[in-house]
């Protein structure tokens, strides 16, 4: 195919220049965010009206959650945030090797992060504070404990997953980095999977709070 | 401030933002945990919430470039957060004053 001087590879026919196309994957990212934070309120609203209706239960059930390890994966997602805009930051400075590197580290971050919920998860079930009719722990006082837990691995569950999806998306740009498709000039899906990322963090510092500190 | 643009125009931040930035969520979790281990009675949850919410902002501004790009981003953002807000609210209002006007009957 040949090219017209002024119209990069990168750039789809449809958009009239790079910067139109940029800024429209911009717009409907932030559209899909929205979608997400509005996906997570729905859960959001449910944690608010159970723990109106069992503030007791949240307050009993919730000191069963491990704060260190919670911290620890609040620090290790926080850190990933940073290497993830490191990323995007090398690659606006054309420094391909860098880019590389720190998106390795962001996705290692986001394993270690899956590897600490992985041990909660596998002693909560081992203990059996677990959702509904599952629930058989009788260590925590009150009517209906299971609801917190309820709460807790739908919440919780939801966002290990939107980490999963993001670690499968980062390693896609590890391969297309590698390729060479991206360049200071073109790295908006570097540079969307970053807010996707950013928003995984956000609601993340929202829950670690509401489920680790204040149950 | 060392601000600079690329060929393209694009605007990139200095690397001391992202980790003063990551230096700062760093602290603010560790305040927000420590603070965790005291008892405030009901301002607990919100001294959580006003420290995520601080976190949430710098996330959102700094990593997510809001402080930078077009203010039509911000306003996605914002409306998401004012929807998010009306619905939980106005379920509160439901759920938690249930029975309070008339009795519930049936």
């Amino acid at each position: 195919m040949s090219q017209t001087a002024g119209h990069p590879s990168f750039l789809q026919h449809h958009f009239s220049d790079a910067e139109q196309q940029r800024e429209s994957a911009k717009l409907g990212m932030w559209i899909f965010l929205l979608t997400e934070i509005l996906l997570f309120g729905g859960l959001f609203c449910a944690y608010a009206i159970y723990r109106s209706w069992n503030p007791e239960i949240f307050h009993n059930a919730h000191v069963h959650l491990n704060v260190y390890l919670g911290t620890l994966n609040t620090v290790v997602l926080i850190t990933s945030s940073v290497t993830m805009a490191l990323a995007i930051r090398s690659m606006q400075l054309g420094r391909r090797t860098a880019t590389l590197r720190f998106l390795a580290v962001t996705l290692a971050l986001a394993a270690v992060f899956l590897v600490i919920k992985y041990f909660e998860y596998s002693h909560k079930i081992h203990l059996g504070q677990l959702p509904g009719k599952f629930y058989t722990y009788d260590g925590i006082a009150g009517t209906n404990p299971h609801i917190f837990f309820s709460v807790y691995f739908l919440m919780t569950g939801l966002h290990g997953i939107h980490v999963l999806a993001g670690m499968a998306t980062i390693a896609w740009l590890v391969v297309r980095t590698s390729r060479n498709v991206f360049s200071s000039e073109y790295y908006t899906p570097i540079e969307m999977t970053g807010l996707y990322w950013h928003l995984v963090d956000l609601i993340w510092i929202f829950l670690f709070p509401l489920f680790y500190l204040v149950g | 401030m060392g601000n600079r643009t690329t060929a393209v125009g694009h605007h990139i931040l200095p690397l001391k933002v992202y980790l003063g930035v990551g230096a700062a969520l760093i602290v603010l979790t560790a305040i927000t945990v420590t603070v965790s281990f005291f008892n405030f009675g009901p301002y607990n949850l919100l001294v959580a919430m006003v420290v995520a919410a601080i976190k949430a902002s710098l996330v959102a501004l700094f990593f997510m470039h809001l402080k930078y790009d077009s203010k039509l981003y911000m306003i996605i953002f914002v409306a998401a957060i004012l929807f998010l807000a009306v619905f939980i609210i106005f379920t509160l209002f439901d759920t938690l004053l249930r029975g309070d006007v008339e009795p519930i009957t049936a």
